[in-house]
């Protein structure tokens, strides 16, 4: 089959891989009709994610049809259609059974990897590294989905690919990043980042009853996506000083949730701070590149909350520790537990409550992989989320 | 009792692990490291980075089980990597060459570190006399390191524990199927009970890929608690072994607790380190196994990646197929 592979930093291609099979009585094959290329994809991409062998095939947000299951699969027959959530879990384990499946205690087989670097380890995560279980992603024609008698959710009506597919991740990662916010009435809530995961967060803000909701870039293009797709209102960090600005539009209090749909590859319109951490990142002195995370502490209103969807990997440098613990912040985290987000949304989209499609702009052959890869890393021709068609 | 200070001893550590990380991105992902030091344009420095990985991963086996003067053997892996490094920084141009002094600077950082930690160990040990860093005194500490690192070490006592999401009586009864072991223990073949509490093993060694059978009485049984076994005299494996089940709080399942005495072991200290740096050293094998015992416990299998087709396994750790199908 074709698969797009890792091959260093800055290069993917698009090789002839073998076909998967089984290796689990809890997998199923999947032949797959769509994927997308995420903002994660980029940390591999450019190198921040330690790890990665070459020949790694990538992508984790896919949907397909069933071709082959394992004995222990009950709840799916050949021929069903299923989305995949990104996070490898067993369903079994004590942190699957208190709905943390991001953090499934078995499903990564190279935990100790993980372990080393961050003390414990999360899931295993489907073409994330080697540190994540090493299991080949979905940017391919088939994909070996293990646990599918836990993960998968059937679609079973004509609702097409685009408007499921993002259940897989970016859509139950923003409605996450917006539900850690436990937004009450009259709350605003500021977004760092309005890529896609930016603009599912903006969007579940409102579903959320927020009164208002404010979101952070610098590429007009995807400002103005927001405002027109979303309704909330939008700030240009190169234009404004963001923190004066919050300020101003909240009459001194601050936002009462910041989310942060950045992550570890932040951009800074100031050149010499962002030269400060760019040059401490290459010479691994820290791994992550902070300024949305900095920013969105300071922003945030006492007793608020900051919420963190934006991937980190390691370390980070200058963490503003005393005005988190001085305001009584409060910070939660996590991967995304897809699991237990698929079914009420998907309910959502059946409901119309919103249209997840509404984030593509591009759509391409999974041979085009690698232009696809380089138009979203660099921002070209207004590019927001690309699906790939094997 | 210690000769050193703790800031030393930490100090040594935390190289250690340093040398843990580096060694592992260098023979891990060898082109990320050569790319960000600059020298991703030739196929030589991809080796050597490979090479001087793999004598990292010694220096971190070293430091983090061995005594804090075995950062000599850093500061001796630095002089050879500094000027090396400058060479490569002088062929190169444009962003290479700022990748490359990016990276000398940091070696030369930690360069640094090393030479100051490695002096300490020596100031202490010979405080009153003239401390410093001298050929004399380098030479004592490398002596040290040698007596230290040669000869037998006593009986290990390995332990390790996990919690898994079962109850004592089901974990209990896993356990009390002995057929069951090999199905998580890693280098063990057969378990056979054959009559009045005995077991029969059968097992590889694992550096050597020997075979290797052993008796042991079982000595202690108690349903749902614990059981504790010994090799009769002579045996060639553990000595003993034993395995708790807790009812772990809050309804979170069973704490379960492995320990195993292993014979005094003529390979010593470096044996060891040869072991650990493989992978293959008790403690890793017996984190494993329970890792195994947790998977199959809860989900009734092993579970395997296309990276880890062996599954858990922490020699696998360094042996990493790509993340592709495997060929039929
Ligand atoms: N937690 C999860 O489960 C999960 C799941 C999916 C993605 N993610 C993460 O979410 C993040 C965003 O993903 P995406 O697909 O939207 O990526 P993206 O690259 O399309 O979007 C990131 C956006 O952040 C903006 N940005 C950069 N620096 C900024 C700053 N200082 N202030 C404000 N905005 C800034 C960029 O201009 C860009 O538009 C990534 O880190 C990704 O890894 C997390
Ligand atoms: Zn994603
Ligand atoms: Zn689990």
């Amino acid at each position: 089959m074709k698969a797009n592979c890792w091959t260093g930093i800055s290069s993917v291609e698009v090789e002839e891989v073998p076909d998967p099979k089984i290796l689990n009585e809890h997998d199923a094959i999947v032949r797959i009709t769509s994927s997308a290329i995420c903002g994660s994809d980029l940390h591999l991409y450019n190198g921040f994610i330690p790890t990665m062998k070459k020949h790694d095939i990538l992508g984790h947000e896919f949907m397909g049809e069933v071709v082959d299951v394992g004995r222990e699969v009950g709840n799916l027959n050949i021929g069903d259609r299923v989305v995949v959530p990104f996070p490898i879990a067993c369903g079994r384990c004590n942190s699957c059974q208190r709905g943390l499946y991001s953090c499934c205690e078995n499903s990564n087989p190279n935990a100790g990897i993980a372990e080393m670097m961050m003390g414990h380890s999360p899931s295993g995560i489907f073409g994330y590294s080697h540190m994540l279980g090493g299991y080949p992603g979905g940017q391919a024609q088939y994909a070996r989905v293990p646990f599918a008698d836990v993960g998968p959710i059937v679609i079973d009506d004509g609702i097409p690919d685009e408007q499921v597919l993002f259940l897989s991740d970016i859509f139950p990662t923003g409605y996450m990043g917006a539900e850690m916010c436990d937004i009450k009435p009259g709350d605003v809530v500021a977004v760092w980042g309005c890529g896609p995961v930016g603009q599912f967060a903006i969007a579940s803000a409102f579903l959320l009853g927020a009164e208002r909701v404010i979101g952070i870039d610098r590429f007009d293009y995807r400002l103005r996506r927001v405002r027109e797709k979303t309704g909330a209102e939008v700030l240009n960090y190169e234009q404004v000083s963001v923190l004066e600005a919050l300020k101003e539009m909240t009459a001194g209090r601050g936002p009462d949730a910041c989310i942060d749909a950045v992550g570890m590859e932040s951009h800074h319109a100031n050149p010499a701070m962002y030269a400060y951490d760019r040059t401490k990142q290459a010479a691994r002195l820290e791994t992550d590149r902070p300024f949305a995370i900095r920013e969105a502490i300071l922003a945030c209103a006492n007793g608020g909350t900051v919420s963190v969807i934006g991937v980190y990997g390691g370390l980070v440098d200058k963490f503003p520790m005393g005005s988190l613990m001085n305001r009584s912040l409060t910070v939660r985290t996590g991967q995304c537990h897809v699991q237990r987000y698929m079914k009420p949304l998907l309910d959502r989209i059946r409901n119309g409550d919103i249209d997840p499609s509404f984030v593509i702009s591009h759509k391409m052959s999974l041979s085009d992989a690698p232009s696809g890869y380089r138009m979203f890393r660099d921002k070209q021709d207004d590019c927001n989320k690309i699906v790939l068609y094997p | 009792m210690s000769k050193y200070d703790p800031t030393t001893e930490r100090m040594a550590q935390t190289l250690g692990y340093v040398s843990l990380g580096l060694g592992a991105s260098m023979t891990l992902a060898p082109r990320v490291v050569t790319t960000l030091a600059g020298v991703d344009d030739s196929a030589l420095a991809r080796l050597m980075t490979r090479v001087v990985g793999m004598r990292e991963l010694m220096h971190a086996a070293g430091l983090l089980a061995g005594p804090p003067e075995l950062v000599w053997t850093r500061v001796a892996g630095d002089a050879m990597d500094l000027p090396a490094l400058l060479i490569a920084m002088g062929n190169r141009h444009g962003t290479r060459r700022l990748r490359a002094v990016l990276a000398t600077a940091a070696v030369a950082g930690i360069t640094a570190a090393d030479v100051y930690t490695a002096w300490r160990t020596l100031s202490e040990r010979r405080q009153g006399e003239r401390g410093g860093v001298t050929a004399d005194n380098v030479y004592t500490a490398m002596r040290r390191v040698q007596d230290r690192t040669s000869g037998s070490v006593g009986p290990k006592h390995v332990e390790a524990a996990v919690t898994v999401n079962r109850s004592p009586e089901e974990s209990y009864q896993f356990w009390h199927d002995f057929s069951n072991l090999p199905r998580f223990m890693i280098h063990v073949d057969s378990v056979e009970p054959r009559g009045d509490g005995m077991l029969h093993w059968r097992a590889e060694e694992p550096l050597r890929h020997k075979r290797m059978e052993w008796d042991a009485q079982i000595v202690e049984d108690r349903p749902n608690e614990l059981i504790a076994w010994r090799s009769v005299d002579g045996a060639v494996g553990p000595s003993m072994g034993a395995v708790h089940f807790d009812t772990a709080p809050g309804g979170r399942g069973t704490e379960v607790r492995m320990e195993l005495d292993y014979p005094e072991s003529p390979a010593g200290r470096v044996g060891m380190a040869v072991a650990k740096l493989a992978g293959e050293a008790p403690d890793q094998q017996a984190r494993d196994d329970l890792r195994r015992f947790k998977q199959l416990i809860e989900i009734g299998e092993i579970v395997r990646s296309e990276g880890s087709p062996e599954g858990t396994h922490t020699r696998q750790l360094l042996r990493q197929r790509p993340a592709q199908p495997l060929p039929s």
